[in-house]
């Protein structure tokens, strides 16, 4: 299979704490890729690194087999990586429609044009409002972002991301903060609108980890113990050990 | 074909602004006025020009009158080479040439002062203006020391008996570019750089995430602003016949930003009104009193505090209450409200006066407001105004509550009729 995405020996200390030492990973063409480990394993920081967000303090970060280590992040989004974020960062003063439109308007090619009206821009009008048909936020086109409701903003969130029509997406925690059934519309929005694209998630959520992930990675103090298939990762003694042991006791507790 | 029912207003409120211009000089035709109509013009494109910036990039800039200024410096040398014949620009097209000269500042400069947004944009932008004003001295034989370069406006031979010599031909000459930079920086909000710049201004990071170099996109909306900045140099050299050290200098800047603090930041309209308003404190104020800029800035103070949108969000904030036909319940408490602050004013006007007249050497301190004649030495006008002033704002405290209690509940039965 085709890597989409390679990590390489990936390390990120900031000033003498090491978060991530040495991360090795590869995500295939089409694969919905699931992050897991315990709060505090660096899992926000890796897709910090990986969408360009911090720089890496060692190693290589590939997409499509071009090393895009140290690129900006709008120059990894122009090559076809999109990612949200796990506290929700939207356009709060600007309208649903207007926060979509602004996930869409470099892939439609616009630039940074000053001669287009954007009004009159048929293509961008057109994807931006199937982009709000598929997160079902059509009805509230015109209402400003800052007042949506939390699942609203989760969703608007995905919207933006995918917006782009990004062929790697990467969600940080898309059902953060969500009640039981909101979770479960995110995790159907999330599976629809990347279909037949490689999705990366970082997920608290077991339940859904394991039904919608193609293959899992473990990610204990900045290192993989493991990855390999939902049936793997629940077999593998180590990641019961370091991480769904741990978890498990958790909730017997709560 | 689209069923826009916004079109026709746009149509209206377009025409309504094109008649504004044409008819104002025939409405208010003493000779003062007609300068006030000119100076408001330009101020109108360099406020716009600077809320390009400010409203809709984020940026908040202390040294826009560089590029006006700059823009004017080209535009009066530019003007004094046609007048010895080097070569030929009609007279209408030499704002052009200020805007141009702003807009290769801007790109110069910009490229220095878009690396960063936020504080420290702001201050090098404080930086590159102070750099400027102090090069404009350093340099007489270019921009002419403290006193400046003078010119004449008056070139070659009238062209279709315009010579742009008389001031009304001047006005219509600065309403035309006025009206067309209006539209032009309108049409600039609504290409996808106008979009992306208001993203950039919300929220930086994501627009990273978007595709987007917010640097780029800062510069870009900087350099555009910056022609315009230049255009409004150019007519306003055009209209004085010179350009001095103060045309560059933090005073223009500050002045402009108050201008469209005043008018209202969030609205695009807003800096219209703002450099309205504050070309009537500069220039009209200035005629009556030595203590306009007192006045003008307490205003802006009062505005900062109680209503941080601008006139322009007072205004705005009126029209669901006009919509829902609610807004003759508000014309009581706004009428006393009013005249209350007006009595506060009065009191006010009088004991900042008499604090003029006394502060300064060998003035005469007798006075004369609304027929009263008075003299600040004696004890009785302080005791008066006091009382007015006093009696004002208690009155005023009062007319806002009582507009604030039938504004709530309009509010509520408003929300409470959202679905």
């Amino acid at each position: 299979m085709r890597q989409v995405i390679e990590l390489r020996d990936v390390h990120k200390s900031f000033g003498t704490t090491k978060i991530i030492h040495g991360v090795n990973l590869a995500i295939g063409a089409g694969e919905r890729h699931a992050i897991i480990g315990p709060n505090g394993a660096g899992k926000s920081t890796l897709y910090n690194l990986i969408s360009g967000r911090f720089p890496l303090s060692a190693g290589q970060v590939l997409l499509n087999g071009e090393d895009i280590t140290g690129l900006k992040p709008h120059e990894i989004n122009r090559r076809g990586l999109s990612r949200s974020f796990q506290v929700t960062n939207i356009f709060h003063n600007l309208s649903v429609y207007e926060n979509i439109r602004c996930g869409v308007l470099w892939s439609a090619g616009c630039g940074y044009s000053f001669w287009h009206r954007v009004g009159g821009l048929a293509e961008v009008r057109r994807r931006a409002e199937q982009t709000m048909e598929r997160i079902g936020l059509a009805r509230r086109r015109d209402v400003l972002a800052g007042t949506l409701t939390y699942a609203e903003q989760r969703a608007l969130e995905i919207g933006i991301t995918i917006a782009g029509g990004a062929s790697v997406v990467l969600l940080d925690e898309p059902t953060a903060g969500m009640s039981r059934t909101e979770t479960a519309q995110a995790i159907e929005l999330v599976r629809q609108v990347t279909e037949g694209k490689t999705l990366v998630m970082v997920e608290h959520d077991m339940g859904v980890v394991f039904g919608l992930a193609d293959r899992i990675s473990v990610l204990v103090y900045g290192e993989v113990i493991a990855t390999g298939t939902p049936e793997e990762i629940r077999a593998n003694p180590a990641v019961q050990e370091a991480y769904l042991g741990a978890l498990h006791k958790e909730t017997a507790h709560a | 074909m689209r069923y826009q029912p916004l079109n026709l207003g746009r149509w209206v409120l377009w025409s309504a602004t094109a008649i504004v211009f044409v008819v104002a000089p025939l409405m208010f035709t003493e000779s003062f006025a007609l300068t006030l109509l000119i100076q408001m013009g330009t101020m109108i494109i360099f406020a716009l020009s600077y809320n390009m910036l400010l409203g809709q990039g984020g940026m908040l800039s202390f040294g826009h009158a560089v590029y006006s200024g700059l823009g004017a410096y080209i535009t009066v040398h530019a003007l004094n080479l046609v007048g010895k014949g080097a070569f030929y620009i009609p007279v209408p097209l030499l704002p052009l040439v200020g805007g141009l000269a702003g807009l290769v500042f801007g790109v110069l400069f910009g490229y220095v002062t878009t690396r960063r947004a936020g504080t420290t944009f702001a201050m090098i932008s404080l930086g590159i203006g102070e750099m400027v004003y102090a090069c404009v001295l350093m340099f007489p034989g270019f921009f002419g020391g403290e006193a400046g370069i003078s010119t004449n406006r008056v070139v070659g031979q009238p062209y279709l008996g315009l010579s742009f010599g008389p001031a009304i031909q001047v006005y219509y000459l600065v309403a035309l570019w006025c009206f067309v930079c209006i539209a032009a920086m309108f049409a600039l909000t609504q290409t996808p750089l106008g979009r992306m710049a208001n993203a950039v201004r919300d929220n930086p990071e994501r627009a990273e995430f978007v595709g987007y170099n917010t640097q780029h996109v800062r510069f870009l909306q900087l350099a555009l602003s910056a022609f315009f900045a230049g255009v409004a140099g150019g007519l306003s050299c055009i209209n004085f016949e010179i350009v001095s050290a103060e045309n560059v200098s933090a005073i223009r800047s500050g002045g402009v930003l108050l201008a469209t603090f005043i008018g209202g930041v969030p609205f695009f309209f807003g800096p219209i009104l703002g450099a309205v308003v504050f070309i009537f404190f500069v220039v009209a104020l200035s005629g009556f009193t030595k203590a306009w800029l007192l006045y003008l800035g307490l205003f802006f103070l009062v505005m900062v505090l109680y209503a941080p949108g601008g006139i322009a969000s007072l205004l705005l904030m009126q029209i669901p209450v006009i919509r829902a036909r609610r807004f003759g319940e508000l014309a009581a408490p706004y009428v006393a409200a009013f005249a209350a602050a007006l009595l506060a004013l009065a009191g006010l006007i009088g004991i900042v006066e008499m604090v003029y007249r006394l502060s300064e050497q060998g003035a005469r301190t007798e006075l004369a407001l609304l027929g009263f004649a008075f003299d600040a030495r004696d004890l009785a006008p302080w005791i008066a105004f006091g009382a007015i002033l006093a009696a004002g704002l208690a009155a005023l405290r009062r007319a806002t509550r009582w507009l604030g209690a039938r504004w709530s509940s309009i509010q509520q039965d408003l929300l409470a009729r959202q679905p």
